[in-house]
């Protein structure tokens, strides 16, 4: 009875070990539309208004603890805030005469306000849902194909830039984030105009890397990044995503001017802190500039 | 040990379901000085010290498949690892029985210690981008540390769940002996 006992054990965990490898070797395998994929949609699919239900429901207990997190953050960064702060202040006076300037530039170039980002048919959605790990860097919208989601539509919040759409299910779609070491993005230095590829570095998921900089550009720490939208003019080779979305500022350049410069970056966007973002459904003029 | 078997699988499917909602929509967007709770394998170990070895192994394979399901990961990660945690708790607790107050916590830290390191190197090993440095290390320790604060609570609010599906207490069988006078060690002397 006892060894019958053992050996039945044995086995169960035999099987559930087999059954695992299995799954990970099949999912490898496979395609995207392979059948472990379909079934992993399915499932997502289900259990989303699940989440999105609890994740209202739990919102005020969510809110209290990240009030006591955001408390112990916020004492923290008081001093670092405060050096910044006036540093700010001599910025936004001369932002402002920027903006006077700006405004009547644009005045004579008669931009079109329209064709900003209303143009890319933006769809608001709620962040539901939260990869617990820190190496897949993923967050669950409660939006999908039925509100015109496609794989690979970029994801911004009011500061900047935050991913890309990963998956798509009819009503929710993970977003793959920028602190994902596998997303790249075609970025440009808003001073000085070097172009390169912004990605999450080794040395941190926030740490991103401005990369391919070319060694005549000299870039500063606090230059501002966003992305350089669609730089080859064949018709095949469009960025996924339009040009001017913030990403981050620079903030520090190792071994500057040369060709194995590093270049630093910090996210316009808290990654960590996202609630509500838009997904733009529609490029703009092939995201162009 | 006499399970009732159906009465402990129908607490067990909804804990599993209960703790991945709870896990996904709330405790992972909870964020204090840079870490967050993971609840999965503190459960799984719950279980598996609770209930024993091969329940714990099922339980933990189960979690992790509907974990690995419900945020589109790599399907059989978690599943693999959180298998390993409830069945090594659930041998714990057959082979060698602890009964100290601390014990739920030290297993907790353990399991997650070894969830969070066991994912980073079955991740690396697949091939995928680990963001290997201070902050991955920071977020760990975080982790483990805040694992450790919750889990004697976890493992009671456990142990209350899967109560009414276990036979009686060992530990208050035992005590009751002892009353007696006939299994005391200060009897014999």
């Amino acid at each position: 009875m006892y060894d019958r006992t053992i050996r039945r054990r044995r086995l169960t965990l035999a099987a559930l070990l087999a059954c695992s490898l299995l799954l990970l070797t099949v999912y490898f395998g496979e395609s995207n539309g392979g059948a472990l994929h379909n079934v992993q949609r399915g499932v997502f699919s289900v259990f989303a208004p699940i989440q999105e239900g609890a994740s209202t429901v739990l919102k005020p207990a969510r809110d209290l603890f990240g009030w006591f997190g955001d408390t112990i953050d916020a004492k923290g960064r008081l001093s670092e805030l405060e050096s910044s702060n006036q540093q700010l202040r001599a910025r936004a006076i001369a932002g402002s005469e920027a903006l006077r300037v700006n405004q009547q530039l644009q005045g004579l170039l008669n931009l079109d306000n329209a064709g900003g980002l209303a143009a890319a048919k933006p769809v608001s959605a709620r962040v539901i849902g939260r990869s617990p790990t820190v190496w897949y860097s993923t967050v669950t919208i409660n939006q999908g194909s039925d509100n015109g989601i496609k794989n690979g539509n970029p994801v911004i919040n009011g500061d900047g830039l935050v991913g890309q759409v990963s998956t798509v299910s009819g009503n929710a779609s993970i977003v793959t984030l920028l602190s994902d070491g596998e997303l790249a993005v075609p970025a440009r230095v808003s001073a000085g105009g070097a172009q390169g590829v912004a990605q999450a570095g080794a040395g941190g998921p926030e740490d991103l890397r401005l990369k391919f900089i070319a060694r005549r550009y000299r870039v500063d720490p606090g230059a501002a990044v966003v992305t350089a939208g669609t730089l080859s003019t064949a018709p095949g080779l469009q960025s996924l995503y339009p040009p001017g979305i913030p990403i981050g500022s620079v903030t520090r350049v190792v071994d500057p001017g040369t060709d194995a410069q590093k270049i630093y970056l910090r996210t316009y966007a808290d990654l960590q802190k996202l609630e509500i973002v838009q997904v733009l459904t529609a490029p703009i003029n092939g995201n162009r500039r | 040990m006499n399970l009732n078997y159906r009465t402990l699988g129908w607490r067990l499917a909804l804990i599993c379901v209960v703790t991945v909602v709870f896990q996904v929509a709330a405790v992972s967007q909870v964020e204090i000085l840079g870490a967050h709770a993971d609840l999965v394998p503190l459960v799984a170990a719950s279980v598996g010290l609770i209930v024993g070895a091969l329940p714990g192994a099922i339980f933990g394979f189960a979690i992790g498949m509907l974990l690995d399901f419900a945020l589109v990961e790599t399907v059989g990660v978690a599943s693999l690892i959180l298998l390993a945690i409830g069945y090594a708790s659930g041998r714990l607790r057959e082979l060698r029985d602890p009964q100290g107050a601390i014990v739920p916590l030290l297993v907790g830290a353990t399991a997650t210690a070894a969830a969070q390191i066991g994912f980073s190197l079955l991740t690396f090993l697949l091939g995928q981008t680990v963001p290997f440095g201070w902050s991955l290390l920071w977020e760990l320790l975080g982790t483990v540390a805040f694992n450790a604060a919750i889990a004697i609570p976890v493992y009671l609010v456990i142990r209350r769940c899967l109560l009414a599906a276990l036979p009686e207490d060992p530990r208050r069988r035992r005590r009751r002996a002892y009353t007696t006078g006939g299994l005391s060690p200060l009897s014999r002397s």
